[in-house]
Order: C-alpha cells, then sequence, then structure tokens
C-alpha cells in the first residue's frame, strides 16, 4: 500500500519557483529520506504533505487524503515534527503530554512515550528547564503521542550531540519495527544511510535521484578510493598506476577496483614493501551526495 | 474528542501559562492592583465630575480600574501572549494536531475570562473594604458589561496581534496603542465629555467600556437599570469588527523573514 503520492507538484512564491514538478511515492512501513540542500524546495515541499502550504499545481494524496482538506481526520493519524517548532515552556513534559493526548482518539500512554525518547527523569520537569537537545526530544515525543501511521522528522537531529543522535535513531528504528511509515528529512548523510529504505534527493526543485542508498551509491560517476600511505622515500612517479599525494597518503581513484587492487598489490609485492594502512573505499553517500547536488 | 473536554483542557492549559509565567502574571495581574493603591492614595479625599454631578474619586476609580483589569487580561494578556507563541512556533505545531482552531481560541478567551472575573472581584473588594467605595448597584450590569467588554477585547487583542510582526515588537506595539488610549478615555481621572481628548477618546471602545461600567456601578443613582445601551453597543461594535478582521487575517506562523 502506498501511503504518500505525490505527482507532478508544483509550488512558487511570488515569482520564485520552488518546487518545480516534484513526483515520488512513499510506501506504507517504509522510512523515506527526503534531501537536498537548504533552498531545494524540500521543507516547502513536507509542508504541503503536511496540510501547511497549498499547492500550485500537482497531485498530492497522503494516507489517501488531500492534505489541503484533510482537516482533523487526517491530522488524527499523522504525528509531526517540524524543524523550528518550540513547544510551550510553563507546563511540564507530563503535562504537556497528557495535554495533546486528549487531541487523538487512541493515543499511547504519556508515561509510555516519554520514556521511549528518554525524558522519564525529566518528567516532572517544566520545559523551560530542559536542554535544548531535550526539548527536541519533547516536540518528538509529542509527534508520536498520537500513536499515527505516518510520522514527519523534518531534521529531527539537529544540534543533537553523538549520544543523543543514537538514541534518536533507535526511536525510529523501533517506530519503523511498529510499522509506522516515516518521512525524515536529514542534512547527515550518515542519518539516512542508517535509517531510511529510500532516498530522494531534491535539488533546485525537482527530483534528482530516487532508490535505496545502495542504489544511489552505485549509480554514480563517483570512483572507489584505494588509499595508503606513500612509505618513506617511496617516489609516487615509481609506482605503476596513477595516484596522486596529498599530506603523505596516496588516492587511486578507480572505476575497476578489483584489477588496480591487483595491480598495486602484485607491484609492492615484488618490490617487498608493505603498503602502510591500505584501505579500500567505496564513494560514500555524502559523495554521491555532493555530486547530485553540485550544480545548485 | 468531546468538544467540552477539548476546551476545559485548553482552559487549564491557559491558566498554567498565564500563573507560571511571571511576565504575563504581573502585567495583566498586578498592574491593576498597583495602580488601584497608588493612584487611590494619590487623589485621596478628593472628587471627580461625573455628568452633571460630582462623586468621591474613589467611587469614579474603582469601575474604571474593574474595565482596565478586564482590558488588560483579555486585550493586552492575548495580543502579547499569541504573538509570542506564534513567534517561537508554538501556535504552528497546534496547527498540526487534531485540535480545532476554535478550541484553542475557546481556551484562551475562556482563560482570559476567569483572569479578569478575578480582577474585577479584587478590585470592587478592595475598593469597598479599603477605600469605603460604594457596592456596585446593579449586579446585572455590572456582568454583562463585565461579559461584552471582554468579549470585545479578547477579540481585538486577536486582531492586535496581525499588526505584531514579530514577539520582540509585541510589547512596545501593544502599549503604544492600549495606553495613551486608556489615559486619554479617563481611566485614571476624568476626561470631561466637551474636552477634544474625550472627542477622540469616543471613538475608541476604551472609553464606552469605563462609562458602562461607571453606570453599572451607578455610585450617584443617575441611572435606572444601569445599563448603558450606547457604551455596551459601540464595545460590541469594535468586538465585532475585531472577529471580522482575526478570522480573516490571523496568522499561525512565524513571520518569513
Amino acid at each position: 500500500m502506498t501511503a504518500i503520492v505525490v505527482d507532478g507538484l508544483r509550488k512558487s512564491y511570488g515569482a520564485v519557483e520552488a518546487v518545480r514538478g516534484v513526483s515520488f511515492h512513499v510506501e506504507t512501513g517504509e522510512v523515506f529520506g527526503l534531501l537536498g540542500p537548504n533552498g531545494a524546495g524540500k521543507t516547502t515541499t513536507i509542508e504541503i504533505l503536511e496540510g501547511y502550504r497549498k499547492r500550485d499545481a500537482g497531485n498530492v494524496t497522503v494516507l489517501g487524503m488531500d492534505p489541503q482538506h484533510g482537516g482533523r481526520k487526517l491530522r488524527e493519524r499523522v504525528g509531526l515534527v517540524l524543524q523550528e517548532a518550540a513547544v510551550p515552556p510553563r507546563l511540564t513534559v507530563t503535562e504537556l503530554v497528557e495535554l495533546y493526548r486528549g487531541y487523538y482518539p487512541k493515543p499511547r500512554p504519556a508515561a509510555e512515550i516519554i520514556e521511549l525518547v528518554g525524558l522519564g527523569e525529566k518528567a516532572k520537569e517544566r520545559v523551560n528547564k530542559l536542554s535544548g537537545g531535550q526539548q527536541r526530544r519533547l516536540d518528538v515525543a509529542l509527534g508520536l503521542v498520537g500513536d499515527p501511521e505516518l510520522v514527519f522528522l523534518d531534521e529531527p537531529t539537529t544540534g543533537f550531540d553523538p549520544s543523543a543522535r543514537r538514541a534518536a535513531w533507535e526511536v525510529v528504528r523501533n517506530m519503523r519495527t511498529l510499522g509506522k511509515t516515516i518521512v525524515l528529512t536529514t542534512h547527515y548523510m550518515d542519518e539516512a544511510q542508517y535509517l531510511a529504505d529510500r532516498i530522494c534527493v531534491i535539488a533546485a526543485g525537482r527530483v534528482v535521484a530516487e532508490g535505496t542508498p545502495e542504489t544511489l551509491r552505485a549509480h554514480t560517476e563517483q570512483r572507489t578510493h584505494i588509499r595508503f600511505e606513500m612509505p618513506d622515500g617511496l617516489d609516487a612517479s615509481a609506482v605503476p598506476i596513477a595516484l596522486t599525494v596529498e599530506e603523505g597518503v596516496a588516492t587511486i581513484a578507480t572505476s575497476t577496483p578489483t584489477r588496480s587492487l591487483r595491480d598495486l598489490t602484485t607491484w609492492a609485492v615484488a618490490q617487498g614493501l608493505e603498503l602502510p594502512n591500505l584501505e579500500v573505499m567505496r564513494p560514500s553517500l555524502e559523495d554521491v551526495y555532493l555530486e547530485l547536488t553540485a550544480n545548485e | 474528542m468531546n468538544s467540552g473536554t477539548l476546551v476545559a483542557g485548553q482552559v487549564v492549559f491557559e491558566q498554567k501559562s498565564f500563573w507560571r509565567n511571571p511576565g504575563s502574571a504581573f502585567f495583566a495581574f498586578l498592574f491593576p492592583i498597583i495602580f488601584l493603591v497608588v493612584f487611590a492614595t494619590l487623589f485621596k479625599g478628593s472628587t471627580a465630575p461625573v455628568g452633571n454631578t460630582t462623586v468621591p474619586y474613589d467611587d469614579y476609580y474603582i469601575p474604571a480600574l474593574v474595565a482596565f483589569g478586564v482590558m488588560g487580561a483579555c486585550f493586552t494578556n492575548i495580543a502579547m501572549s499569541l504573538s509570542i507563541r506564534r513567534d517561537s512556533g508554538v501556535l504552528k505545531r497546534f496547527r498540526g494536531t487534531p485540535l480545532p482552531p476554535w478550541a484553542l481560541i475557546a481556551g484562551v478567551v475562556g482563560s482570559s475570562i476567569i483572569v479578569s472575573i478575578i480582577l474585577v472581584l479584587l478590585t470592587t473588594i478592595f475598593g469597598i473594604a479599603v477605600y469605603s467605595v460604594h457596592a456596585p448597584q446593579h449586579i446585572d450590569a455590572v456582568v454583562a458589561t463585565v461579559a461584552v467588554g471582554a468579549l470585545a477585547f479578547c477579540a481585538l487583542g486577536m486582531a492586535m496581534t496581525i499588526v505584531i510582526p514579530n514577539a520582540d515588537a509585541a510589547p512596545a506595539i501593544v502599549n503604544a496603542v492600549f495606553l495613551p488610549i486608556v489615559f486619554i478615555s479617563g481611566t485614571f481621572f476624568p476626561v470631561p465629555s466637551s474636552s477634544v481628548l474625550a472627542q477622540i477618546a469616543e471613538v475608541f471602545p476604551v472609553r464606552h467600556f469605563i462609562n458602562a461600567m461607571f453606570t453599572a456601578f451607578d455610585p450617584a443613582h443617575q441611572s435606572s437599570t444601569g445599563f448603558n445601551g450606547t457604551d455596551l453597543l459601540v464595545m460590541a461594535a469594535w468586538g465585532a469588527g475585531a472577529v471580522v478582521i482575526a478570522s480573516l487575517r490571523f496568522r499561525w506562523e512565524p513571520n518569513k523573514v
């Protein structure tokens, strides 16, 4: 089943065309990563799906409804974690979660949802006494309290320290295990790589690539890198394969890594050389992403 | 969700937010009380001309301050708190939940009315106990005037947020509009109806509110019913206009820079 269908979506602000014919679909139960540089039309697209903006053209359905007219029925089934939304400051964590529980027909228990985002020890604390990261986690809790089928997470871990980010990733993984559909935007490629089943890259208002993280990494012009530390006294011109040396580290960029590696190691063994810190690196999602969005 | 439960939940939320915030609790609640003490002490023993007669200053001042308290709890409080919430994204976040917008507004208005009622009672009792003012002659008229005034000034507070660009500007803009009108309307000392200031003030709802409240308190027994139809109508008209403007132009999201 399809949770979200976007077909030929367009949106302009005055003379600026922010979204220029974007199409994609999100399957039920998957984590869908929407990536793109700032100003690419990513937030506009998300906000149209969330029901905050009206589209100029194209078809959009979210859980089978038009988000522009879905109203309360749709919002009961969708959880939002907005990029810059604040939470009311004067209530305690539990009070706020209880308030939000009252908005939904089948909310999850407050204690469970507070525990899920790791705020169990802060349950009786006022919101304005929490750190920025803790407020953000509370924001995530409020997005999940209604037990939504579909969750939008707009840059959910921006500003998190590494351990908080790991914890948040586990929350998202758990949500996926529960069968939730998740639309995630992020600027962190490791996050997209770790969490997303499929990724859609938007640049300049258009979809420039779509697929699993693995297919995106496979369909790239970026080449595999073979790296090692240049042994003392070895000159680059002595190596029979084209390479570049930067700060003592040699890099061979190749589209045939098996052959290049064999050539390199055969030569090194014949010379009686050990190549320190030898490694083979596939292009990362970040390399691919930078290539895809380079024309910005 | 049951509508009554939703609104009750919002009122409780608003009450907690109000009383736990030193800023709003001070400006909306303590301000009128402080004014009461300061002005009553300042003008002790003097009299105020009202219409064709003269009443002790305190008898003029208490009804005026009752109206002032309601305006602060409704207009100032709503204009400021909603601007701040809009700017921080709190309103946008509420808008993304199934909570209907009318329920959120009902919570804000209901909470402001609760604060208003407390202020009306406190000011009146304080006036009677400490400054020996006459008890209100027409309780029904006081209730009606507070109701019309509170609703009208809640609507005006909502409409006011439309011209407030961001949270930082909220206190300056609200006070720049509110305080001059409060002064020329005779809140702190009577402004004779024949004066230019009063003529200007006649246009705005504040003077009508004070006048209606004075008529309802009626310390000199000038009115048979305590109701001043014209004043109530002018206030209601301002409120209705504000409702129309707010429903057309109210913003839930921060201004894009």
